[in-house]
């Protein structure tokens, strides 16, 4: 198959390397605000552990018998941090490889990882939200908490916000990139070059 | 009938005549839009911190200005059964003195922590005029943190005012006393036996701690109020004296007798010096010093021995008195430092005195006599000038940082205007009713902000919706930005407020603590999660390890207490969020509620007096469920044996 053109296997590069900051930056945010919490509850989610606010969402969450966040609610801080580091290497990979396939190959890692997470974020929001305490103190008859996969969703007195936070948005920025090679890479192929 | 229409016209004109003929009082209408400058919108916050002595109640008061509102009662030297101050077993010996425990005291006047002579608000100090104190409140929690008591020393009134870097907080005696060892003697041996101390308090310049440095042994005068010098002054402090005739009854004439009094000027630099050169001499005597730790939020109180004193009749150039007419109230320094201001009360002028001219009258020892030999200057030496005709009664004078002093007249009720350097009065407003202390945010320091001004009144009247014989007291805030005074806005306060200080809340409004981390309670009963709560028997003595969180106590059913034991709940509010105290109280208790905040430990200390089952709940509405925030107490008779138990809240 046909080799990259150099700005396009630097591109690659670059974007392998966006993937870096995610081991030192939020990856991912909820945020909650209500009556009583005009300056917002926030809680951030890490590549291996959560910031923020969260005993205080502990401490608000317990009366609708919702389960304590913590770690440990998170089997992903386990294996993420290998798993981001897999795909610097199969970036960095692609790079040295140089060929369209590389791109192509890595473009789709990123992809079905990016899907990966909003899967799991879904799985993990679904089972936070509708498995219940059936001792709570306070049960709203066909309520349940699922907070928004993206965006904002009113539970209750809270409205509620989840969204990537700045790991991940440098993470998208990578894979805009990748987008920016592939479109160059096809127009190189279909205008072919003319001396 | 043409005439009966003549006379009923002059009637009518007399009727419509008759209330005008009456001379016009203190009625000034408000003009222009006062509303919109005192009106700060829901949301928003005020431009200035007001902290206002609460006089009689013992506590200070948060005030937000322009609007008055009222947002803390501070508890300083009076028991606050309100959040528990002086109830919980921690804040005990925040009240102790060498009288035992004070639950109560008047307290006059508030010295906000100063820099190079403007505020820097981290500490707000304030007096205990009956059983003499001082206080340090901790303006980043608003609590009272340190009190310190003043031996030697009887109304302790002229106090506590304090040097441009905070070098030193004073507390000047208004009664002269006898001291020391041999101190019951006769009343009429008044001027052998009494003196007036005035104490030197040094100031951790980070921690904040008091010291008691040393104490000067001045005549047996009345000392009434001060203010240091700053800036060019810097290194003197002014104390305003009364009763120079040492008379030890009836004050109120033969205290009156003198055309002037003094006021006593004091080189505290000088006696610094006195000091590291050992020329002190130290006497014994008893004084508590209470500090608040804020890690084992628990206070301690140390009764200290001995003080150093300095003799200024042995040490000379420490001390010089400046004749002041007539019976000086308030003792004022304008922002540069250049004049002292004397408000006699009982004077026709403001006298106005000159720094450059004092250094000079003591320099050529310009002298017209001495008090058991320290120096009295000559009167006109030292003076600037005199304000003219002033009004009537003058007290207390405040500066707007442009030029002109403000002088409150309590017998005339007004706030007279005038010009530091011309002495001109340029204007006048009634006040409602006979203004005590007035004050301008930063007024007191080297730097002013002269856009309001409070007065302070002393008697209210009128003013609000009566309330049977007792009153609030009524302040008047007024617009200086402009060359004339203009009245805005009439608010109740807390208490008597006597001196008030105001600054930016910039300064301070966000360095506020917002919970106790838990991590850091160090409180020997903390507990740091519910899995520990308990409770255990020592004797006769009943722990109970608690903690509350929204919305339960752990542990909440408790059984095996004897009449004849004495319970100690010790409770941690496991909250680490802003505004989320929880309270505690059980039926019966003869103290009051705890407040307890979030990350702190408290202790509440409990004696049952009869068997039975006694409830206690949370008395801070938590959270929706505050209601079901509750426990049962089993109280058995003494000698039956039952067995000690608990339950830490498993859901039934």
């Amino acid at each position: 198959m046909k080799p990259l053109s150099l700005f396009n296997r630097i591109l690659i590069l670059i974007a392998a390397l966006t993937i870096i900051p995610s081991y030192f930056t939020p990856l991912w945010q909820i945020s909650l605000w209500a009556p009583q919490y005009p300056e917002g509850l926030n809680m951030k989610i890490w590549i291996d552990h959560l910031s923020g606010n969260v005993d205080q969402i502990n401490g608000v969450n317990h009366y609708i018998g919702m389960r304590h966040i913590g770690d440990e609610m998170f089997p992903e801080f386990c294996f993420l941090i290998y798993v981001i580091g897999g795909l610097i290497a199969m970036g960095l990979a692609a790079f040295v490889i140089g060929r369209r396939w590389s791109l192509y190959g890595f473009f789709a890692l990123i992809a079905l990882f990016g899907m990966g997470v909003l899967v799991d974020m879904y799985r993990w929001g679904y089972q936070y939200g509708h498995n219940l305490d059936p001792k709570a103190a306070i049960k709203v008859e066909g309520m349940s908490y699922q907070p928004p996969l993206i965006g904002y969703k009113e539970l209750l007195n809270f409205l509620a916000y989840s969204g990537p936070d700045t790991g991940s948005w440098i993470l998208i920025g990578g894979a805009c990139l990748l987008i920016l090679a592939i479109v160059r890479d096809k127009m190189e192929k279909s205008i072919p070059l003319t001396k | 009938m043409k005439k009966n229409v003549w006379l009923l016209a002059i009637g009518l004109i007399a009727v419509a005549l008759a209330p005008s003929c009456k001379p016009k009082g203190a009625q000034s209408a408000i003009t222009g839009d006062a509303a919109s400058k005192v009106y700060v919108a829901p949301g928003t916050h005020d431009e200035f911190y007001n902290i206002v002595s609460g006089g009689f109640n013992g506590q200070m008061s948060v005030v937000g200005l322009p609007s008055g509102r009222v947002f803390k009662i501070l508890p300083v030297f009076s028991v606050h059964p309100e959040n528990g101050w002086g109830f919980s077993e921690e804040t005990k010996p925040m009240l102790n003195t060498s009288h035992g425990f004070v639950p109560w005291d008047d307290l006059h006047h508030i010295a906000i922590s100063m820099t190079n002579a403007e505020h820097d608000a981290r500490w707000a100090f304030g007096n205990a005029n009956n059983t003499p104190r001082i206080a340090r409140v901790d303006l980043t929690s608003f609590k009272t943190v340190e009190i310190l008591e003043i031996p030697n020393s009887a109304g302790n009134h002229s106090s506590p005012f304090i040097t441009q870097n905070t070098e030193y907080v004073v507390a000047g005696t208004r009664f002269s006393v006898p001291v020391g060892e041999n101190s019951d003697v006769s009343i009429d041996s008044y001027k052998e036996n009494f003196k007036g101390y005035i104490s030197f308090i040094g100031v951790d310049p980070k921690t904040g701690d008091m010291d008691l440095s040393f104490q000067i042994e001045a005549p047996p005068f009345n000392f009434d109020l001060a203010r240091a010098g700053k800036n060019k002054s810097h290194g003197w402090f002014f104390f305003s004296t009364y009763n120079t005739e040492m008379a030890h009854t009836l004050l109120e004439v033969n205290a009156s007798q003198k055309d002037k009094d003094f006021i006593m000027a004091v080189n505290w630099k000088k006696a610094e010096e006195y000091v590291k050169a050992g020329k002190g001499k130290k006497v014994k005597a008893k004084y508590a010093h209470n500090k608040m730790n804020e890690e084992t939020h628990t206070a301690t109180s140390t009764i200290m021995e001995e003080v150093l004193v300095l003799d200024p009749t042995e040490l000379k150039d420490i001390v010089y008195f400046i004749p002041c007419p007539k019976s000086p109230h308030g003792t004022d320094t304008d922002p540069s430092g250049e004049y002292i201001v004397g408000s006699g009360k009982l004077a026709a002028v403001i006298p106005v005195f000159s720094f450059t001219k004092m250094l000079a009258a003591i320099e050529n020892k310009d002298f017209e006599g001495d008090v058991n030999g320290m120096p009295v200057l000559k009167y006109e030496s030292v003076l600037h000038g005199e304000v003219e005709k002033p009004g009537l009664g003058p007290l207390h004078t405040e500066f707007d940082g442009k030029g002109f002093a403000y002088t409150s007249m309590f017998v005339s009720s007004e706030i007279v205007k005038w010009n530091i350097e011309t002495l001109e009065v340029v204007d006048r407003v009634p006040t409602y009713y006979s203004v005590g202390h007035l004050m301008i945010p930063g007024g007191p320091t080297g730097k002013p902000h002269g856009k309001y001004m409070v007065a302070y009144n002393k008697i209210t009247k009128d003013r609000y919706l009566p309330t049977g014989p007792e009153l609030t007291q009524s302040a008047q805030l007024y617009d200086i930005s402009g060359d004339k005074m203009q009245l805005l806005l009439d608010f109740p306060t807390i208490g008597e407020p006597h001196y008030a200080e105001a600054f930016p809340a910039a300064l301070i409004k966000d360095k506020q603590v917002k919970f106790y981390p838990l991590e850091k309670n160090n409180h020997p009963y903390a507990l740091k999660g519910v899995a520990d709560a308990r409770v255990e028997r020592k004797g006769n003595e009943i722990h109970v390890y608690m903690t509350s969180i929204r919305s339960n106590f752990r542990p909440d059913n408790i059984e095996g207490v004897n009449v004849g034991d004495v319970v100690y709940f010790h409770v941690t509010n496991l909250e680490q969020d802003w505004d989320v105290p929880h309270g505690f109280s059980i039926k019966g208790a003869n103290t009051a509620e705890i407040l307890i905040m979030p990350g702190e430990t408290s202790t509440y200390k409990w004696t049952p007096d009869r068997p039975g089952v006694f409830p206690f709940y949370c008395t801070d509405f938590c959270s929706a469920l505050h209601q079901e925030m509750q426990g049962y107490l089993r109280v058995s008779p003494k000698g039956v044996n039952t067995p000690l138990k608990y339950s830490t809240g498993e859901a039934q």
